[in-house]
């Protein structure tokens, strides 16, 4: 025997089984008319009808009431309070009839006293050997501490529920902010230029936060107009409020000399002596003045200055298209005074101009980046195409880039009319 | 939008026989009849279908506003007479359903020829001289007791409640899921259910009308069943000797005697 082992060990043959049920059965006292009396929870057994017919002696303290008060005079649901009888005849008693039996569902019973005592009712159907139901056996137990603490669940549950609709409505209010700033930063229309046909289009990759590119077209009088399309460095307010300034800039700068070039020099010191230090802020633009040279000339001449911004995309009316660089390149706001040089370019009739921020080429495509190769072939695969198809062509590419396309995106098209093509056949040559 | 599919739809019994709707009341769904519908489907063209909410109805159609009002359960029961192209149909509704059936023969008469109405009440709570049974605060604790057992209610459960039986894991479960309901859902109907006064209406209904009450009823007492009786001009009364609130499962076959026989009675 080892010396380690201090109990005996467990009985294990039939004869010492029985040995060690007879040493326990005085202190166990459990016959079965005790187990059942004073049983650890309440014990009833009701008629079909709901009718008490037998309730333990552990329930009846529970409540305080005597046996002879309850068995054969009251029902079940009188022990209930009256929102729980409405529970259980709405829920319970039909669940019953229909399953035999139903688990765990939360009452309150009324004691005799009036107090209220939270519990656990489990019920079973007990039929006879016909199958016919014959009563209803029910436990009940006491479920105090375990109420309580589902009320903290309960009350988590809905500070929970109340916090996520507030957080629901605080970006419901959110997203109509950056929608309202969104239209803010952007010209509610273009204004009309007479022989020119004009489109735009803005992509909000997040309503939840404000983007940063921006494009405009406005009169400076005497047949000339001017244009501009850029993308301010960064998201959020913090952007929106340098794409506010840009544009506003640009506009006043333009009113005071239209040069392209003195326009984004001007644009380039307010932002770099404005954002100075540490929090530098820039962004790439181009920016355009539009000249119809007179009555007999359909086409249009065009100054171009652009830092930093990818080139335009110019659609010409025979069918092919090129990208119209800008020399220089250099980001606005931050050299205290960028190289910038201006270009001449035309818009014949037929040709349109095409002015993009990098979100359309930095979309991301089962085969990489969009990218400028890929933007030119299309637009040749368009071309010659005017300012509006062109638009909605590269509105639906966009959308074909799915979650591939997640920056915001401007578009603004700029198309001379194509002629009235003559027949060839009728043609003196 | 599928009706069908939307309110869970069935139909059973003799296609030529006579049609009757059995609406469900709240608590539960179209299982409620699982008793009495098989008995009926024998003479009579059975239509059985779950409110918006409750039972295997697309939930994803519920809208507390619609179902706030009653008029949005009579809406219901129109969408599925129409759907059905009803006319002259016998509707059973229990407990809050038959004023949802009453509220439907006043919009489109034409549909219904009779009317049964199951343990119903205009109105839960008492008002002045009229004895409802209720309380304002008894209704409050019948929220609370909903709540009390909202904790029974798990995400697990929604799509099976959804009929998307492709969780086999949740099979077991079924048997309870009988009659559970989403907690928000059950909250609204339960308010528009006993906080509902539907008084006025009794008097307009225009076809023949079966009242029928248990001898004990904790939520539809004979008191009101009387008053039902006396507002329905014309309507014939009876109490069955059963206890609770849905005699459907306490006395299924009384209850079908009931209506065959005041089915019958207006075949002669």
């Amino acid at each position: 025997m080892s010396p380690e082992r201090a109990h005996p060990p467990p009985a294990t043959t039939p004869d010492a089984l029985e040995q060690q049920a007879a040493a326990v059965a005085p202190l166990l006292e459990d016959s079965p008319e005790d187990l059942y009396e004073n049983a650890p929870c309440g014990y009833l057994s009701t008629l079909m009808n709901g009718t008490l017919a037998k309730v333990n002696g552990t329930l009846l303290s529970w409540l305080g009431y005597h046996r002879e008060e309850l068995v054969g005079r009251r029902r079940f649901a009188d022990l209930l309070t009256i929102g729980g009888k409405l529970y259980h005849e709405t829920h319970f008693a039909p669940l019953l009839q229909m399953q035999g039996e139903v688990h765990g569902i939360a009452m309150e019973l009324k004691a005799k006293d009036g107090a209220r005592l939270p519990v656990l009712v489990t019920s079973v159907v007990k039929t006879d050997a016909a199958g016919e139901p014959k009563l209803i056996r029910t436990t009940v137990t006491d479920a105090r501490g375990r109420r309580a603490y589902e009320q903290e669940l309960l009350r988590a549950r809905r500070a929970a529920e109340e916090a996520h609709r507030e957080a629901e409505r605080s970006r419901e209010h959110l997203h109509e902010v950056v929608a309202v700033l969104q239209r803010s930063l952007l010209p509610p229309s273009l204004p009309p230029v007479p022989g020119l046909e004009t489109a735009a289009h803005y992509h909000t990759a997040s309503p939840d936060h404000l983007g940063g590119d921006f494009y405009d077209l406005f009169s400076l009088g005497g047949g000339r107009w001017a244009f501009c399309l850029g993308d301010v460095c960064g998201k959020g307010p913090e952007a929106a409020a340098v794409t506010s300034l840009a544009r506003y800039t640009l506009r006043a700068a333009a009113m005071n000399d239209a040069d392209p070039e003195a326009v984004l020099q001007t644009l380039n010191s307010v932002l770099y002596e404005r954002y100075a230090g540490d929090d530098p802020r820039y962004c790439t633009v181009v920016f355009g003045l539009l000249e119809a040279p007179g009555p007999d000339d359909a086409g249009f001449d065009i100054t171009l200055a652009g830092g930093g911004h990818p080139p335009a995309l110019l659609l010409r009316d025979d069918g092919t298209a090129d990208f119209v660089h800008t020399p220089g390149g250099v980001l606005i706001g931050i050299l205290p005074r960028p190289p910038l040089a201006v270009i001449h370019t035309r818009l014949e009739p037929g040709d349109t101009l095409v002015l993009y921020t990098d979100g359309l080429t930095e979309a991301r495509t089962p085969t990489g980046r969009y990218g400028d190769e890929r933007l030119l072939a299309h637009a040749a695969d368009l071309a010659p195409s005017g300012a509006e198809p062109t638009v909605k062509a590269l509105t639906d590419l966009l959308e074909s880039f799915g979650a591939g396309l997640d920056d915001d995106t401007a578009i603004l098209a700029l198309g001379v009319p194509a002629r009235a093509h003559e027949n060839p056949t009728s043609s003196p040559c | 939008m599928d009706i069908r599919r939307r309110n869970n739809v069935s139909v059973i019994g003799p296609e030529d026989g006579p049609v009757v709707v059995l609406a469900h009341g709240f608590g539960c769904d179209q299982n409620l009849w699982r008793l009495v519908a098989p008995a009926l489907a024998v003479d009579y063209r059975v239509v059985l279908f779950d409110y918006v909410g409750a039972g295997r109805s697309d939930l994803t159609a519920w809208s507390a506003e619609r179902y706030s009002s009653l008029d949005g359960y009579a809406e219901d029961v129109l969408d599925v007479c129409r759907e059905l192209d009803l006319r002259d149909a016998v509707f059973v509704g229990h407990s809050v359903s038959a004023m949802a059936g009453v509220m439907a023969v006043a919009k489109e008469p034409g549909r219904f020829g009779r009317l049964v109405l199951l343990t119903p009440s205009p109105c839960y709570i008492d008002d002045g001289g009229y004895r409802g049974g209720f309380s304002r605060e008894d209704i409050d604790e019948l929220l609370e007791s909903l709540d009390a057992n909202y904790l029974g209610w798990s995400g697990a459960m929604a799509p099976l409640i959804m009929g998307n039986p492709d969780r086999p894991e949740l099979g077991e479960e079924l048997t309870d899921a009988f009659c559970r309901t989403d907690p928000d859902i059950a909250r609204v109907f339960a308010r528009t259910t006993f906080l509902s006064d539907s008084r006025d209406d009794l008097a307009k209904v225009s076809v023949p009308t079966l009242v029928v009450e248990c001898a004990q009823d904790v939520i539809a007492p004979r008191e009101v069943g009387a008053y039902v009786h006396a507002a329905i001009p014309g309507s014939r009364l009876v109490t069955l000797d059963a206890t609770g609130h849905c005699p459907q499962l306490s006395a299924p076959e009384a209850t079908v005697e009931a209506i065959t026989a005041f089915l019958r009675d207006g075949e002669r």
